[in-house]
């Protein structure tokens, strides 16, 4: 009888494990079919045109998602991801203006966005300010800087490259997406690699699921916590260069509460804000399924306020299903 | 032996007022297994701490092998060959037993993970304990108390550390892995690891000492104890009050409390001894309300309560009150002030239509700092700023403030002076006098056997009928609580820990 029921748990617990990796697939499909239902023209909102559509509008959160995860995964969080997108889109449009080379400016994009998660990682560990704290602080510096250096201006920039990059529709069409899009997909994948493979990865999920077990361990905890918040930085700096291109200008106020549809992306993707849970593939899924909502919503010819409410309502729903499962995990 | 792997000398450490440590000097050879036993509070967790990097200590010197050992951090500990397993599990529970096992040496080749010799090399060091559910891939939080306990101490062995210290390894084991780790501390000797071996019971150290036959009885530290302990306690005449305050029938809280039925008359106080995680504290707390309880009833002067859907609001106005064993976490609120915490539960007698009148509460908690000798400067200090033996009078004050008829005290002088644990024992000796009922938890043999008129031992969440404390001996309460039968001081062994023992 014992065995029965010992059989019986771990039955349970395989089916609850597949239930939490399959639940935001589930979610997707849902979403895609009844909007699919709700819709008059179904072969529309299906098409591989659509299909596009809402794949170059979701790169953005997509690839601050990625960097998103691993911070959410180690049991921090970032709420300055919005002003780093803002300011480093405006440091690839000034450089762009500046007639440096488009592969200047865009790595210097990148890397301001590194620079910003190192400051971030720096007063999280040196300082000892919560991540929620340093952070909402880097959300109103980062804001202000990007402002200051673009003259409370949109930074218009000249034809390039890097305009091209986040395109619904590519030239040449063979590459069918958008190079952004390509660029997302690559660089999720080669995280969610090396989260499950590496050395650094393990030790991420090791730090957000119990810090103190890993501090005991010998696991550098300081070192590791600004590592990840300048690599997730090095990804929102590339969200901010994708962030220019769509708009082929560098905005310092573009991007506000992109924080919150980033975390929104992970969270429903079976992030743990308590740290220790969440993949890069869930938070991907995560990312299309607001991608797909916003699309339907406007497709449907519904109000702006509706999506809002919807998706709103979504997150809090995610949630209580991910404190129901821990609910049933950890007593 | 004779080469000497660790030396300690003069090593002090001091928290605020509390002295932890005045003097330790240690030495250990190669393939010693050192035991050192201790009241609570008594600094081996300190030692332990310093040990391994946690904090510094104030004074003195360590030596590993010859050479000066002053580790500024867990992780150069760890690089010295010290490993440390804990008292409390401290396990990632989101990852799997291989990479618990193996966290902070996870075999890679450039960064990336080898996971065949990870699994490889935890089932070497899971070979020495017969557990089949503990598989390398499982998650740990999918893994039952006891062999999480394994997975911590298979952590240690990974590690090929050449000193281990083991603080109270055996806390949630069962009697079979038991006897495996004392198999693998065998061992461990053999290969020249040394061990400090910390244990509240004087039985288990006894049965290492005995089986290691380079550990005799005088090496043994009971420097650490050297404190007079007759003195410790107020002399109180056994009076018990035919009136039944508490009458508790078959309560249950499963998995962890399974069955308990006591008396508990006023003027009494009765202990609950068992090793920690016997269900001593689920016990109390779904007598409190505090946890779910399925079944059971329990009588309040006679008057019928059925434990399901109690709630610790109820209790209160019941006239119950409850000291937690963990008093950071939900025994006070530690940012606010001594005042606040005093009079949480009794707004009522410094207020009026809702409004607090500050004075009143003031002049209230002055009396109480007054009679209980809590050090602090003003009521309205905060509490975190005390010493944790002042802390535990301030949630002690709180209950006496509510005036509580029962008291349920879980693990009162956990981790507090001396100074302050002989007030408190005075405190709760004057509550007995008054006619109180008093409940009192305590993995501390001593202090059970210094103030209680009865003791009731928990085993695996069944609680042992209550007997007069003269008809239990120290050896009797730990045979019960490791699971034999204690008959009117004959020993009737049960199960399988019999064999072991006989």
């Amino acid at each position: 009888m014992v065995a029965a029921s010992t059989d019986q748990k771990s039955l349970a617990t395989f089916l609850r494990g597949w239930l939490a990796r399959l639940g935001p697939f589930l979610g997707l499909i849902l979403v895609i079919a009844v909007f699919a239902l709700l819709t008059e023209s179904p072969a529309r909102y299906l098409s591989p045109f659509n299909l596009r559509i809402v794949l170059a509008q979701t790169v953005i959160v997509a690839i601050g998602a990625i960097g998103m995860t691993m911070i959410i995964v180690s049991g921090g969080i970032d709420l300055s991801v919005g002003s780093i997108i803002a300011l480093s889109s405006v440091v690839t449009a000034l450089l762009l203006r500046a007639g440096y080379p488009p592969t200047i400016a865009v790595l210097a994009g990148v890397l301001v966005g590194g620079l910003v998660g190192l400051v971030n990682g720096l007063v999280i560990t040196g300082l000892r300010v919560v991540p929620f704290i340093a952070t909402l602080g880097m959300l109103g510096i980062a804001r202000g800087v990007a402002k200051w250096i673009a003259g409370q201006q949109t930074v218009n920039v000249p034809q390039t490259w890097v305009n091209e990059l986040a395109v619904t529709f590519p030239t040449p069409s063979w590459l069918l997406l958008a190079p952004g899009v390509w660029v997302a997909l690559l660089l999720s994948v080669l995280t969610a690699i090396v989260l499950r493979n590496t050395v650094f990865g393990r030790r991420v999920f090791a730090l957000g699921s119990n810090e103190s077990a890993a501090r005991a361990c010998g696991i550098p905890v300081v070192r590791l916590k600004i590592w990840i918040y300048s690599l997730a930085g090095l990804y929102f700096g590339l969200a901010g260069v994708t962030q220019m291109s769509r708009l082929r200008q560098g905005d310092p106020t573009v991007a506000v509460g992109a924080e919150l549809d980033i975390i929104a992306a992970v969270v429903i993707g079976g992030g743990s804000l308590s740290g220790g849970e969440g993949s890069i593939l869930g938070s991907m899924i995560g990312a299309l399924i607001m991608a797909f909502l916003r699309n339907g919503c406007q497709q449907m010819g519904w109000p702006n306020y509706i999506q809002e409410i919807i998706i709103g309502g979504i997150i809090v729903i995610a949630v209580a299903i991910d404190r129901f499962r821990h609910s049933r995990t950890f007593t | 032996m004779a080469m000497i792997a660790l030396k300690l000398f003069d090593i002090a450490k001091r928290f605020g007022p509390t002295v932890a440590l005045d003097g330790v000097n240690l030495q250990l050879g190669h393939g010693e297994v050192h035991a050192l036993i201790g009241e609570n509070g008594a600094g081996k967790s300190t030692l332990m701490n310093i040990l391994a990097g946690a904090f510094p200590p104030d004074g003195g010197l360590m030596e590993i092998g010859g050479r000066s050992y002053a580790p500024a951090s867990p992780l150069d500990s760890r690089r010295r060959g010290i490993a440390l397993i804990h008292q409390e599990l401290s396990l990632a529970p989101h990852l799997t037993v291989a990479e618990n096992i193996l966290m902070g040496l996870e075999p890679a080749r450039w960064g990336w993970l080898d996971r065949e010799t990870a699994r490889r090399k935890t089932l070497e060091v899971l070979e020495s304990f017969h557990h089949p559910e503990i598989r390398p891939n499982r998650r740990v939080a999918d893994l039952p108390i006891a062999a999480r306990q394994v997975v911590e101490i298979c952590r240690a062995i990974a590690a090929r550390a050449n000193i281990i210290l083991m603080d109270e390894p055996t806390s949630s084991l069962q009697r079979d892995d038991v006897a495996h780790l004392f198999a693998l501390i065998r061992r461990l000797r053999q290969d020249g690891v040394c061990i400090i071996y910390i244990s509240h019971f004087l039985e288990e150290v006894r049965e290492i000492a005995g089986e290691l036959s380079s550990v005799t009885n005088d090496e043994l530290i009971t420097h650490m104890v050297g404190r007079s302990v007759k003195t410790l306690f107020p002399s109180r005449e056994s009076r018990r009050a035919d009136e039944v305050l508490l009458e508790v029938r078959d309560l249950s809280a499963p998995p962890h409390l399974r069955q308990a039925s006591f008396n508990l008359h006023a003027g009494e106080i009765l202990g609950i001894a068992g090793l920690m995680g016997s269900g001593r504290t689920e016990m109390v707390r779904a007598i409190f309300g505090l946890e779910a309880a399925p079944s059971g009833t329990f009588k309040l002067r006679s008057k019928a309560i059925f434990a399901s859907g109690g709630s610790p609001t109820l209790r209160l106005v019941q006239g119950l009150g409850y000291l937690s064993e963990d008093r950071k976490g939900e025994g006070l609120a530690l940012a606010l002030s001594v005042a606040d915490n005093t009079t949480m539960t009794r707004f009522s007698s410094c207020s009026r239509w809702g409004w607090l009148n500050r004075a009143a509460q003031r002049k209230q908690t002055e009396a109480w700092i007054t009679q209980l000798g809590i050090k602090a400067r003003t009521p309205l200090q905060p509490s975190r700023t005390l010493s944790g033996g002042n802390q535990q009078k301030v949630a002690l004050a709180r209950l006496l403030h509510q005036d509580a008829d029962v008291l349920l005290l879980d693990e009162p002088t956990r981790g507090i002076d001396i100074g302050s644990k002989a007030q408190i024992y005075q405190v709760i000796a004057r509550c007995a006098e008054e006619n109180k009922a008093v409940l009192m938890v305590s993995s501390y043999l001593p202090e059970l056997f210094g103030m209680c008129d009865r003791i009731a031992v928990m085993t695996r969440g069944r609680l042992s009928p209550a007997r007069p404390v003269n008809e239990w001996t120290p050896e009797t309460v730990m045979l019960a609580a490791i699971g034999g039968e204690v008959e009117a001081g004959n020993i009737i062994s049960n199960g399988t820990m019999e064999e072991a023992r006989a």
